[in-house]
């Protein structure tokens, strides 16, 4: 080993530069206040690495790179802890920024002759910030999509240049492929390269110099090693037991909680997203934005910002005035402070913001679904995305909300657990067709509520007036026939009569001769599998069955169900509201008698 | 250059070894965390189970040239690649042929030297690789001492049920003389 290292020395010089590396003298001994560069560089080292091996399992493009990151996340050994280091030391990352940047503005480390130092710093926090920015993409879900949408939306707004870049950048006017592989070669090759050039050169500046010692010196000098290399090694501990915290996080608040950074639903380009918001570090900037009416937004955007980071970058000249350095600590604090109140304002707005609060839920429910049928189909070459489109239990409460909720209700919600502001003048159709909601359409107390019949024009009609006279006072033996109606008219929409138990399907028969009986009078109005040219009530015959209902959605003045009596409701097909895809898909989430057994809607 | 003279660094104390082993201990700790993460990731791959080794139906008896010559079928299966699912896609083909004794007999087209696709010529009557020119009986045994094959071409198992023809599909490592699942 002696040998090796003496034939390795000879060659290489590695002996001295180890030595002056480690020897390297820290006036007045080492102190827990230096240990902020180090930190950095232990934090860059481990985005590297971490970088590198995420790179391997990551495809950037607009069908794969949500799919890649899904399935490192969740299929992959240990992908979610490569992940949550990634992202949480990224994080972290900016928060040792400012503690390095704060330490040399108060100790004065920026001051002659280690201005250039200083710059090569504030130039290294810029590409720091642009690695999260462009990071934040990659994973190509709906958070990252919609806050990227919005950052180059501000590049776009730079005078003169700002559309050219915008498109340079997004590879075109549409958001894509292309955007993907550009931000990616950004993130991966071009940002990180530079950084290493730049790191290097601050290293080896700071090196130049020597340490900014605290004054005054309260010990004798040390060397390097071991003394502040100790230190040095225990704040990186600390850093990386804080990342391990923040990733383990979720799970020690709820057993079974998603673990590391989080994935939201794949990017949605057609579907708006009121929960979009930046990384929690810009969001003092986008708080910043609000304040700027239109067209001054390139003040709070690009004009302010640059004039704040060039006060920064002049700190050294600025320095050499009297109560420059004074002024310089002071201009950094109050500048901080404002990004934290700007940050503390923001969050409080959204805290108290109830439509915000319901996108943020809704996007969880979006990411947790997506991710369900990700890993239980499979994600077929079209994307992620398709698996959310064809879902009835995504689609299906949206579509509600849109397209119905304006009358209708879902278990007293929009669908998707908002509250609509409208009187509500249609049915509650959670349960629909379901026994208990047909026990509830068949009670003299409860069919003209507005949860039946009561905000519509049949809340007086033949119907209402048939139960509450019929209905009211049931004898025990009538109770029993009704039980039966009902058994029989909740089997019509399901294909439990075929397969049901032996004494279920008994039920069903003489439920169904029940409806077909004159005793029961169903039939006086309403067709029963016998067409009857005079009924002019909703059909009875597989009522409630999915082809039923995309039937009644698309035209509720069809023969078939209301006819010109029809209320209000429109005619979703005819009138071309929905197409016959968004109709089926709406009408199985009605259909679902407990919507998912992972996510109970509402 | 710098203006401010350092100061020698003082005459190195014993060194504490209790702080060099914490340091030692504590940047291992710290390199293996997110070195360790990756590896795993990185070798996750060798976690996942082969694809393949099902049965799966070719053709029917009727495709099979009556006279004994091989014919190509592409296999389609339900493919996983990663994170995609693909329900009926290409995963190999097989060549099937007619025995003189009245039997299906399926050849995995591959070749066991390196893998490329293995051509049927219809001038000789043999088998043979384009890559390096192994050459292969037309019952898939090596019919040339100089083929640089290791091994004669791999033989699957054939089922026949009615008219249809079933074919286990497998695919083998190749550049060896023994048959080893891949």
């Amino acid at each position: 080993m002696k040998r090796f290292l003496a034939w390795a020395d000879h060659r290489t010089g590695v002996k001295k530069l180890t030595e002056e590396a480690l020897y390297e003298n820290v006036p007045g001994g080492s102190r827990w206040r230096y240990v902020w560069g180090s930190t950095l560089t232990f934090a860059l080292a481990v985005q590297f690495i971490t970088g590198i091996f995420l790179w391997m399992g990551y495809s950037p493009s607009a069908q794969t790179a949500w799919e890649s990151v899904f399935y490192i996340q969740n299929e992959m050994f240990g992908g979610w802890l490569l992940r949550g280091i990634h992202h949480f030391t990224a994080q972290l990352m900016t928060v040792l920024l400012v503690l390095h940047l704060m330490q040399v503005v108060v100790d004065g480390a920026y001051k002659a002759p280690r201005e250039v130092n200083f710059w090569f710093g504030l130039i290294l926090l810029i590409l720091t910030l642009a690695l999260s920015l462009t990071g934040y993409l990659l994973p190509w879900d709906q958070k990252g999509f919609w806050a990227t949408k919005v950052s180059t939306n501000i590049l776009g707004i730079t005078p003169v240049v700002g559309p050219l870049l915008q498109k340079l950048v997004i590879g075109g006017t549409d958001y894509g492929h292309l955007t993907l592989t550009r931000f990616f070669a950004l993130h991966a090759g071009v940002l990180p390269a530079s950084i290493v050039l730049l790191v290097i050169g601050h290293i080896y500046l700071f090196r130049r110099h020597g340490i900014t010692p605290k004054q005054p010196l309260r010990k004798w000098d040390e060397p390097f090693w071991p003394e502040q290399v100790l230190k040095d090694a225990v704040a990186c501990l600390a850093v990386l037991a804080a990342v391990l915290f923040l990733i383990l996080r979720p799970r020690l608040f709820a057993a079974g909680a998603p673990m590391g950074a989080e994935l939201g639903a794949p990017a949605d380009p057609s579907e708006a997203f009121s929960a979009a918001r930046p990384e929690w570090y810009f969001l003092f900037l986008f708080q910043f934005l609000k304040y700027f009416p239109g067209q001054t937004e390139i003040v709070g955007a690009l004009i302010i910002p640059s004039l704040l980071m060039g006060v920064v970058f002049l700190m050294p000249f600025l320095g050499q005035w009297k109560l420059g350095h004074r002024f310089n600590v002071g201009f950094l604090f109050v500048m901080l402070a404002g990004a934290g109140m700007l940050t503390y304002l923001a969050k409080a707005q959204d805290r108290n913001d109830p439509d915000y609060q319901a996108a943020v839920r809704e996007a969880s429910v979006s990411a947790e679904r997506a991710q369900f049928l990700a890993s239980t189909k499979g994600v077929p070459s079209s994307g992620a995305l398709t698996l959310l489109k064809n879902d009835p239990f995504t689609q299906g409460p949206r579509l509600f909300s849109k397209n119905c909720a304006s009358c209708h209700r879902y278990g007293g919600t929009d669908g998707m657990g908002g509250i609509v502001k409208d009187p509500q003048s249609a049915s509650d159709l959670k349960g629909f067709a379901s026994k208990e909601w047909i026990a509830g359409l068949l009670d003299a107390n409860r069919i003209s509520t507005t949860n039946y019949f009561g905000g519509t024009k049949f809340a007086d009609s033949k119907m209402a007036k048939f139960v509450k006279k019929e209905f009211s006072s049931l004898t025990p033996e009538k109770r029993a026939q009704l039980e039966k109606v009902i058994a029989a008219l909740a089997a019509e929409g399901t294909d439990i009569p075929s397969g049901g138990a032996t004494n279920q399907v008994d039920t069903f028969a003489e439920g169904r001769r029940l409806i077909a009986s004159p005793e029961m009078r169903c039939t006086e109005c309403h067709q029963f599998h016998k067409t009857d040219e005079e009924a002019n009530g909703p059909d009875l015959t597989g009522w409630g069955s999915h082809e039923w209902i995309v039937g009644m959605i698309s035209d509720p003045t069809h023969a078939r169900f209301y006819g010109k009596r029809s209320d209000r409701m429109p005619a979703f097909a005819k009138q071309q509201i929905l197409d016959a895809r968004e109709i089926g898909l709406l009408a199985e989430w009605l259909r679902s008698p407990t919507p998912d057994p992972r996510f109970p809607a509402n | 250059m710098s203006e401010e003279v350092k100061p020698n660094p003082p005459a190195p104390e014993r060194r504490s070894f209790l702080k060099e082993a914490a340091i030692m201990a504590i940047g291992g700790v710290a390199t293996l965390v997110p070195l360790g993460a990756g590896i795993a990731v990185l070798l996750d791959p060798l976690r996942r189970n082969v694809n393949g080794g099902s049965k799966i139906r070719v053709t029917s008896l009727d495709a099979l040239p009556k006279d004994g010559t091989p014919r190509k079928f592409p296999i389609l299966a339900s493919r996983t690649d990663a994170w995609n699912k693909y329900p009926d896609a290409p995963v190999g083909a097989v060549y099937l042929r007619r025995t003189p004794d009245g039997k299906i007999q399926a050849l995995n087209v591959v070749c066991p030297h390196a893998g490329c696709f293995v051509d049927f010529r219809e001038n000789t009557k043999n088998f043979f690789c384009p890559c390096h020119n192994s050459s292969f009986a037309v019952d898939g045994k090596i019919d040339d001492p100089k083929s640089p094959s290791p091994r004669a071409m791999d033989e699957l198992q054939v089922e026949v049920k009615g008219s249809d023809v079933w074919v286990r599909f497998e695919n083998f490592q190749t550049g060896r003389a023994d048959k080893i699942p891949a």
